[in-house]
């Protein structure tokens, strides 16, 4: 089951420590929504920087990452 | 100066000649302890005076109290405002408070500077070095301490700096016949340095390794615990910088931290360096030289050394 962690309408670092959270839980795929460009950057590059493969899709005005090993 | 060139406070020239320096700004907290709060708040707010070359000497208040926080508090910061400003020589009568749900607190600033002491973005030459007089860090140590990922220990070590005035730097650099100067503040160092480069259409080479960063800082770049404006001001500023492409992604984050009464960034005649260095060390104001201002396409290249 995919694990949804939903970060919209926070303000960073907190959708990063959500999704760190997630990530070390070690339960693979993880789905970041976000709701800000800034947001989406900072989740992607933490991601990248674990090690993660990041896959990011627009939602109308929203972001979803969807963070795999 | 007109509105087309941002500067870090507005002038008015007096009849006397003299150029009136104003500002204000004001914050969230950005650290527990209400009376520190108060006096980074003013820091910060005075700088701005400070980065135009002013001498500053009156301020008023600008707070929002949230209605259920106990007066004992809110007089910590004010007492921390006030004293603050004190040491800055400024006297602080009255203000604004409105009520709000977050505290904020800073201060509308007035000073003086004469025409030949005026610090300007745009005043930078080429041939001159460029100096910090405060290490980077600030913006994510107190957002990570807000959010529960840094000791009180780590956020002691960015406090003292967010404390300092920033008046002895600008007294070193007006020892100097330089005239280009800003504050390091919210669209942090690459961000501040840009704003200098486009406006005195001057080319602006950084040495990474250079650069004062604030080591309990780095480990909480590697965890990517960026506040919102450090990544927007990258996003922003980036298209006017370019990176040695050994320069690790993190550092180049924390080049554009968004910091909180953050130091100078000047540009300093080479001829006169010594005389900066003589007079940093006569006030015990430490600095950085971080770079040099050269000729060329308005921007800024970060090299990792020589």
């Amino acid at each position: 089951m995919t694990k949804v962690v939903d970060a919209r309408g926070l303000s960073c670092p907190q959708p990063v420590i959500l999704a760190r959270q997630a990530m070390e839980e070690g339960e693979f795929p993880i789905e970041v929504l976000v709701d800000t460009v800034t947001s989406r950057e900072n989740v992607r590059r933490a991601a990248t920087k674990a090690g993660l493969q990041v896959q990011v899709e627009a939602v109308g005005d929203e972001f979803k990452l969807t963070l795999t090993q | 100066m007109g509105l087309g060139s941002p500067d870090d406070a507005t002038v008015y020239r007096m009849e006397n000649g003299t150029l009136l320096v104003a500002t204000a700004d004001f914050f969230a907290p950005v650290v527990d302890d209400a009376y520190t709060y108060g006096a980074i708040a003013a820091a910060n707010s005075i700088s701005d005076v400070y980065a135009m070359g002013g001498t500053p000497f009156l301020a008023l208040n600008l707070a929002a109290i949230p209605s259920d926080m106990p007066p004992e508090i809110a007089a910590e910061i004010f007492r921390g405002g006030m004293e603050k400003a004190r040491e800055a020589g400024v006297i602080v009568a009255g203000g604004h408070t409105m009520d709000d749900k977050e505290p904020k607190y800073g201060l509308a600033v007035i000073g003086t500077v004469v025409p030949e002491r005026l610090l300007l973005k745009g005043g930078a030459r080429p041939g001159e070095r460029l100096v910090l007089t405060k290490p980077l860090g600030s913006g994510i140590i107190t957002t990570a301490y807000k959010s529960g990922q840094a000791s009180p220990e780590v956020l002691a070590q960015a406090v003292p700096w967010m404390l300092r005035l920033n008046r002895d730097a600008v007294r070193a650099v007006h020892a100097t016949s330089a005239r280009g100067a800003t504050d390091v503040t919210g669209f942090g160092f690459l961000g501040h340095a840009t704003e200098m480069a486009l406006a005195a259409r001057v080319r602006f080479r950084i040495r990474a390794d250079r650069v004062p960063i604030l080591e309990v800082a780095r480990p909480l770049a590697d965890l990517w615990l960026f506040p919102g404006g450090t990544a927007a001001n990258e996003m922003y500023f980036g298209q006017w910088v370019t990176f040695d492409p050994s320069i690790p992604e993190e550092v180049r984050m924390l080049l554009f931290d968004a910091q909180t009464n953050g130091g100078i960034l000047a540009a300093i005649p080479a001829a006169e360096m010594d005389r900066f260095a003589e007079a940093c060390q006569a006030l015990d104001q430490p600095f950085w030289e971080v770079g040099e201002v050269l000729e060329g396409e308005p921007g800024i290249e970060v090299v990792a050394r020589d």
